[in-house]
């Protein structure tokens, strides 16, 4: 009676308070919508779109032609030629004008260079086999041009070296090329078939990718099975602009004066608002995945595919709820005013999230941060629910990372206990 | 066996860092179903010894009984037999009258039959049944005060502590305040009162104390002490006991 009497008063209390409301249901919508969108056009840019390549080309011989022909057929590139008598400036001009990150020039001796240098190689070939190579000795210049790859300093260090080791690649089966064709003419004395030249070019052995998955599931990752379950466990957390605020007004108020002279423990007030706030994480959390599923694909972003165990992802959601219950609670016993506990509530919460993984990926950050991030309740949440929603795991497989989930939150509980016993509220 | 409704014996208090005692060897005897009213001046410790009875501060020594038993803080015997009325607003001012009542009588120990029941009669003696449902936040000072009694008696206490309960309020709230108290008090409830108000102390108190740097001065029926110490009013007794300086509290 006791019990489902203040719960009752708990959830009439939060009913009422319309910007915790907000804060607690639409922020994460809005956050969870935004984000997906933002980082699915970043997916699609990298993963589905060419990348535009600025192109002069000011050789006109046939290395230079293949050399483009090899970028073509990586497959990543849009070239976007440029006329070969254009300067330096205006190729970069050009590129700031079209909004292009990245240009090459192809300089006017880039076939001489790499018919000498296909020689000077096969030359030595040859000669390693004790065959004579003397007629294909020429002495390579030292003040060759290089190619010369503009871009744009915006570009991310590791997105620099993946292009730059693509257009590597094609520099590189052209050269490849070349030598062959001089070895091929210095033993037959006759040019080297196509048939055969792509036949030792190509590589016979094939990639297969497999992402790694749990229990042979198959979910695509992409930005909604991504951000879907980060940007929940960040909406749960966020209760505590609500529940710290709710708890440090009840304090301050005169309702917990009478409180203390009824016959009844405080306990119950707080075992009532872990319940009522518990039932709003839920909430949220089925808000958010049924956008997942509903809305995203109406709005262009994938669909969010839950997971297999449901049993498992209802579990975590629970855990993860109760110890975002547990900290807003935490951080409403020891806050003396609503201000300190929103204050600290938000900014701390966004720390948690960043050193638990929901910004920056976990893989991207330094050993001591990787040691750190395991102290944030929500690094513990986000591992679980990407065992479920990314690598398609059971509850087996989610039981390692529940385990710390729920210590930590007993720390808090005691935390909790060892707070109100300071101030004397129970 | 006939115990008095309250009995404070060689109560020794300081709140934590005070040099000085603030009670010391106080003792006070309130019988049953006496109207008994606690005046001194500010920072007197009039708040201090109604927090001390109903178990919200704990003595350095000393002991409190009510109705024979020992205040102890969450203790269901004790916190049954008084209900409270503090200075401030106690309740949830976003939820209405009716909300609050059945949140503090589950709190209080009533069953969902009693809590309805008490509700319907103190929405009609406080004259609050055409706004029981509003949220107490959009009501005046004195309907607050009003629903803030109303909280403290849903129990049926047999002590009622009543800190400054008229505080703010209209002649006419005051009145009808003060008229439901005496209506309690003559079916047995003991009331324990505190205010500045010594005109409404006449009105409503059988016995009063003065209480002046946590010391009991004077503790007698009204008629008695103006008589004792030649006086007409109990303002005056007011100033002849306890001066006429100004309090820094």
């Amino acid at each position: 009676m006791k019990l489902w009497a203040t719960i009752k008063k708990d959830l009439r209390l939060l009913l009422r308070d319309k910007v915790g409301i907000i804060l607690m249901f639409g922020m994460p919508v809005i956050l969870v919508v935004v984000v997906t969108g933002i980082q699915n056009n970043t997916f699609e840019l990298l993963n589905k779109n060419k990348i535009a390549l600025v192109v002069c080309n000011k050789d006109t011989g046939a290395a230079a032609r293949q050399f483009l022909q090899a970028i073509d057929k990586i497959g990543m590139f849009n070239i976007v030629p440029v006329p070969a008598g254009k300067s330096e400036t205006e190729i970069k001009d050009h590129m700031r004008a079209k909004k292009i990150l990245i240009g090459i020039v192809v300089p006017s001796d880039f076939s001489v260079q790499m018919d000498v240098k296909a020689k000077s190689t096969a030359a030595r070939a040859l000669s390693s086999f004790g065959l004579p190579g003397d007629s294909l000795k020429v002495s390579a210049g030292n003040n060759n041009s290089p190619v010369t790859l503009y871009y744009a300093p915006v570009l991310q260090e590791s997105y620099k070296l993946s292009i730059e080791g693509s257009l590597n690649s094609a520099l590189q089966m052209v050269e490849s090329g070349e030598v062959l064709k001089c070895l091929y003419f210095s033993i037959n004395e006759k040019p080297l078939p196509d048939t055969l030249e792509q036949d030792m070019l190509s590589s016979n052995m094939k990639i297969k990718e497999e992402p790694l998955m749990m229990g042979g599931n198959k979910i695509i990752p992409n930005a909604s099975q991504h951000n879907v379950p980060a940007w929940t466990i960040f909406a749960m957390f966020f209760v505590v602009m609500s529940l710290g605020g709710s708890v440090v007004q009840e304090k301050l108020n005169g309702s917990f004066i009478r409180l203390k002279t009824l016959p009844t423990n405080y306990y119950v007030a707080l075992l009532s608002k872990q319940i009522t706030y518990l039932g709003v994480t839920i909430l949220q959390a089925m808000i958010i995945f049924a956008i997942g599923i509903c809305v995203f694909p109406l709005i262009g972003l994938p669909i969010l595919h839950l997971p297999s165990d449901l049993i498992a992802l209802f579990l975590v959601t629970l855990i993860c709820g109760w110890c975002a219950v547990s900290y807003a609670i935490c951080v409403g016993v020891f806050a003396r005013t609503r201000e300190q506990a929103n204050g600290f509530g938000a900014i701390s919460i966004v720390i948690l999230a960043i050193i638990g993984g929901l910004m920056v990926p976990g893989f991207a950050m330094s050993g001591s941060f990787q040691a750190i991030m395991k102290i944030s309740p929500l690094h513990w949440c986000l591992e679980a629910y990407y065992a479920l929603f990314l690598e398609g795991g059971k509850l087996k497989d989610v039981l390692i990372n529940i385990i710390p989930l729920l210590l930590i939150t007993i720390l808090i509980q005691l935390l909790i206990f060892i707070g109100l016993k300071k101030k004397k509220l129970i | 066996m006939n115990y008095p409704a309250l009995k404070i014996e060689h109560l020794y208090f300081r709140y934590p860092g005070q040099e000085d005692m603030l009670f010391s060897d106080l003792n006070l005897e309130i019988s049953a179903g006496e109207r008994f009213g606690l005046f001194g001046p500010n920072g007197a410790g009039k708040t201090t010894l109604i927090n001390l009875m109903t178990g919200l501060l704990s003595c350095e020594s000393g002991n409190i009984w009510l109705y024979g038993n020992p205040i102890k803080s969450k203790d269901k015997v004790v916190n049954k037999l008084f209900g409270f009325v503090p200075q401030d607003f106690s309740f949830y001012q976003e939820l209405s009258p009716v909300e609050n009542l059945e949140f503090f009588g589950a709190w209080s120990g009533l069953d969902k039959k009693e809590i309805k029941k008490r509700t319907d009669e103190l929405m009609d003696i406080m004259g609050l049944q055409a706004v029981k449902n509003k949220p107490v936040e959009k009501f005046s000072e004195g309907m607050k005060r009003r629903v803030n009694l109303a909280i403290g008696i849903i129990h049926n206490p047999r002590i009622l502590f009543l800190d400054e309960p008229t505080v703010g309020v209209d002649v006419q709230t005051r009145h009808g305040i003060i008229g439901y108290l005496k209506e309690l008090n003559k079916n047995g409830t003991t009331l324990i009162y505190t205010s500045h108000q010594l005109s409404e102390a006449e009105e409503l108190c059988k016995k009063i104390a003065f209480i002046n740097k946590g010391k009991i001065i004077a503790c007698d029926d009204i008629e008695t002490l103006l008589a004792d110490n030649k006086e007409k009013g109990l303002e005056e007794l007011f100033l002849n006991l306890t001066g006429k300086d100004f309090r820094n509290q």
